[in-house]
C-alpha cells in the first residue's frame, strides 16, 4: 500500500538520484518487507498444498493416468464418478460412520473427563495431588509400545478384540495426560473468588464446575474437543491392531484397501485414483473443521498459557 | 518445656474446619477419580504386565513360560536387528525434530505478521498433518518414484543427467526421503499451533522497550522472542522427540522398513515380534528396553533444560 503511494512521486522527480532516496525511505522498506513475507507465505503455502492439490486433480484421473511419465496435472477426462466407485467397491459408507462414531464419542469422554480431573487439580487441596499431577505430566513420555501388548492381551482376555471399546473406552478415563494439562492450566487462569462467591450461595462443587467454570472455558473446551477429534479421526495404529471384520473398519485403516496391500484386498490390482478420492472424502470433513476452528485453536492453548 | 507451652497455647483448629478440608479433599478424589482409575487399569496394571512379560516366553496360545533373562541376552546378542532399528531411529529422530522445530517456529512468526488471509494460510499450512497418513504414504510413493516421479523429473530436468536417487528403492536414500515426508507433515501442524501460542504470550511491553534501546528485527528475535519462547521451545522438543521416536505408521506404509531394513524403525521391530510372530515376550522386552532409553533421554532433556529454558514466572 504505502509502495504504490510513494511509487508515482518518484518517477515524476525522475532521475536515479530520487530512487536511491526512495529506496531508504522506512515506508518503502517496510512495504518490501511485508512483499517478501506475502511472497515467502504464499510460495509455503504452494509447497504444503502441492500434494493435496495432486490429490484433488489425481481423485478425477483415470487409473493409468496417474503414472504417466512426464507427470500430468490435469485429468484427460474428469472422472466424477471414481467417487461413487469408491462406495461401491468398498463399505465406504459404513467406515465413515464407524469413524464418526468413534471419533466423537472417545472425544466426549476424553473432554469430560479431562475437564473432571483438571478440575481436581486446579482447584482442590489434598494430600498427594503434585505428586500425582508430576506423574499424569510424566505419562505423556510412555511409549504407546509399553502399554500395547498388554492391553491387547486384556481385550483379547474379555473379548473386547474387534470391537471399538478399547478405541473408546479408555477415552472415558481423563482422556489423556495433554488434555487435563490444558483444562487444569486453564482452570487456574480462571480467578478463584468466582468459586468463592458461588460457594457462599450455596452452590456445591458439582455446580460451581458446570455452572461458573465450563460455561467460561468453552474456548479451551472446543480446542480440546477439535485435537482429539482430528487426533481420532486419523488414528492409525490402534484400529489396525483392535479391529479385524472388514465392515468394523474406520476410515484411516480402511482406505488401505486401494493400496492393494497383500492379504487385506480381494483384488491385487492398486487403485490409486480411488484412493486419492477416498482420501479427499475423508480429509474434507476435517480440512472444514480445522479452517472454522483455528482462531480458536490458538486462542485456547494461548489462554491455557502452555509452558511445557 | 518451652516446646510443650507453646504446643499447649496454639489454639487448636477448630472442628468445622478440618471437616471441611476432608471434604474437599474427597471431592477433590472424586473429581480426580476417572483418571486414577485409568492410570491403574491402562498404564500401570499394564506396565507391570508387560514387565512381568519380557522374562517370559509367551505366545497367546500356549501359557506364559518364565525364562528368566532369555529375553533380554538375545536381544543384546543375538538380535541383528536391535542395534541398527534402535540406531536409525535415533538418527531419524535427531535429524527431524531439530528440523521441523527450526521449520515449525519460522511458519508461526510467518503467519503472526497479521498478514491479510492468516486464515487462508494457517489452513495451507495445516492440510499436511490433516492428510490421512496412508494417503499421504501413497503420495510420497508417488513423488519419490525414482522413475516417473516428479521430483526425479524435476532433477533430471536441472541437472541434465540421468542420475537421480532412488529414494524409497534405494537402501541409502529411503531415510531421506521419509525424513522430508516426515517434516511436511511436522512443520505445520501442532508444533506450529503451540509455537503460535507462544509467540501471542509475549508481552508486547518487552518488543517496546527493546525498540526503545534500539534493537532491530534480529535483536529483537535474539533477546526478546527466543528467550521468551525457550519454554515453548523445551515442551515441543520433548513431546517432538517422542514422537519421533515411536514413529510406526509412516514407515509401515510407505516403505514397510525397507529396502534391505535401510527404514526398519524400533516400532516397527517391536510391532512385528509382537503381532506377526506372537512372541508376546520377546516384544514385552524390547518395549521395556525402549521405555528405558527414552527415559533416560527424556531425563538429560530436563537435566539441560535448566541451563536454557527460562521461566518468566518462576520465583528463585
Amino acid at each position: 500500500m504505502t509502495g504504490e503511494t510513494i511509487a508515482p512521486r518518484s518517477k515524476q522527480a525522475g532521475g536515479g538520484f530520487m530512487l536511491a532516496d526512495l529506496y531508504q525511505s522506512a515506508s518503502f522498506q517496510r512495504a518490501l518487507g511485508r512483499g517478501l513475507l506475502y511472497l515467502i507465505a504464499v510460495s509455503s503455502s504452494a509447497v504444503f498444498m502441492f500434494p493435496f492439490v495432486w490429490t484433488v486433480l489425481s481423485s478425477l484421473k483415470r487409473g493409468g493416468e496417474l503414472f504417466r511419465f512426464p507427470p500430468t496435472w490435469f485429468p484427460e477426462i474428469p472422472q466424477f464418478h471414481n467417487y461413487a466407485d469408491v462406495f461401491e467397491i468398498v463399505p465406504w459408507a459404513t467406515w465413515t460412520w464407524n469413524s464418526t462414531f468413534v471419533a466423537v464419542v472417545s472425544t466426549f469422554g476424553a473432554v469430560l473427563t479431562a475437564a473432571l480431573v483438571g478440575y481436581s487439580f486446579a482447584r482442590f487441596r489434598y494430600p498427594a495431588r503434585d505428586v500425582l499431577f508430576m506423574i499424569t505430566l510424566s505419562t505423556m513420555m510412555l511409549p504407546v509400545e509399553v502399554t500395547l501388548i498388554p492391553l491387547y492381551l486384556m481385550f483379547a482376555k474379555i473379548g473386547w478384540l474387534d470391537s471399538y471399546r478399547p478405541l473408546i473406552v479408555p477415552s472415558f478415563f481423563g482422556g489423556s495426560a495433554f488434555l487435563i494439562f490444558l483444562m487444569r492450566q486453564f482452570f487456574m487462569s480462571i480467578p478463584i473468588d468466582l468459586d468463592e462467591a458461588a460457594r457462599i450461595d450455596g452452590a456445591g462443587y458439582v455446580r460451581i464446575f458446570w455452572q461458573i467454570l465450563m460455561p467460561l472455558s468453552i474456548p479451551v473446551t472446543a480446542t480440546a474437543a477439535v485435537l482429539t477429534f482430528m487426533a481420532q479421526w486419523n488414528e492409525f495404529l490402534q484400529p489396525f491392531i483392535f479391529l479385524n471384520t472388514k465392515s468394523k473398519y474406520t476410515l484411516a485403516i480402511g482406505i488401505r484397501y486401494f493400496q492393494a496391500v497383500s492379504g487385506f484386498a480381494d483384488d491385487s490390482e492398486p487403485k490409486y485414483h480411488l484412493l486419492m478420492a477416498a482420501s479427499v472424502m475423508m480429509t474434507a470433513p476435517i480440512i472444514a473443521l480445522f479452517f472454522l476452528a483455528q482462531q480458536y485453536l490458538v486462542q485456547g492453548i494461548v489462554m491455557s498459557g502452555i509452558k511445557g | 518445656m518451652t516446646t510443650k507451652a507453646t504446643a499447649d497455647t496454639r489454639t487448636p483448629r477448630p472442628r468445622w474446619m478440618t471437616n471441611l478440608r476432608a471434604k474437599e479433599a474427597i471431592a477433590g478424589y472424586l473429581f480426580l477419580s476417572p483418571w486414577l482409575l485409568g492410570i491403574i487399569l491402562f498404564i500401570v496394571g499394564p506396565m507391570i504386565t508387560s514387565g512381568y512379560l519380557s522374562f517370559t516366553r509367551y505366545d497367546i496360545v500356549n501359557p506364559a513360560e518364565f525364562v528368566g533373562l532369555k529375553n533380554f541376552t538375545e536381544i543384546f546378542t543375538k538380535d541383528r536387528l536391535f542395534w541398527p532399528s534402535l540406531m536409525l531411529t535415533f538418527r531419524y529422530a535427531l535429524i527431524v525434530v531439530p528440523l521441523s522445530l527450526i521449520g515449525a517456529l519460522a511458519a508461526a512468526i510467518l503467519l503472526n505478521q497479521a498478514l491479510l488471509g492468516t486464515t487462508w494460510f494457517r489452513t495451507f499450512f495445516f492440510l499436511p498433518h490433516l492428510t490421512p497418513i496412508v494417503a499421504a504414504a501413497v503420495l510420497w510413493a508417488w513423488i519419490f518414484n525414482a522413475d516417473v516421479g516428479p521430483i526425479n523429473h524435476w532433477i533430471r530436468t536441472i541437472t541434465g543427467s540421468d542420475n537421480a536417487p532412488g529414494w524409497f528403492r534405494d537402501p541409502d536414500w529411503a531415510m531421506t526421503g521419509l525424513i522430508i515426508m516426515a517434516m511436511w507433515g511436522a512443520i505445520g501442524g501442532n508444533t506450529m499451533l503451540i509455537f503460535l501460542a507462544g509467540l501471542q504470550g509475549v508481552p508486547q511491553e518487552l518488543y517496546d522497550a527493546a525498540v526503545v534501546d534500539g534493537a532491530g528485527l534480529w535483536a529483537k528475535f535474539r533477546n526478546v522472542t527466543l528467550p521468551m519462547l525457550t519454554p515453548t521451545i523445551f515442551f515441543n522438543m520433548v513431546l517432538g522427540i517422542i514422537g519421533a521416536l515411536r514413529v510406526f505408521a509412516a514407515a509401515y506404509v510407505a516403505t514397510q522398513g525397507g529396502p534391505a531394513y535401510s527404514t526398519w524403525f524400533y516400532s516397527l521391530h517391536i510391532y512385528t515380534r509382537a503381532f506377526q510372530y506372537f512372541e508376546m515376550g520377546y516384544a514385552s522386552a524390547l518395549a521395556w528396553i525402549f521405555f528405558f532409553v527414552l527415559f533416560v533421554f527424556t531425563y538429560v532433556q530436563f537435566r539441560q533444560s535448566r541451563r536454557w529454558v527460562y521461566y518468566a514466572g518462576e520465583v528463585d
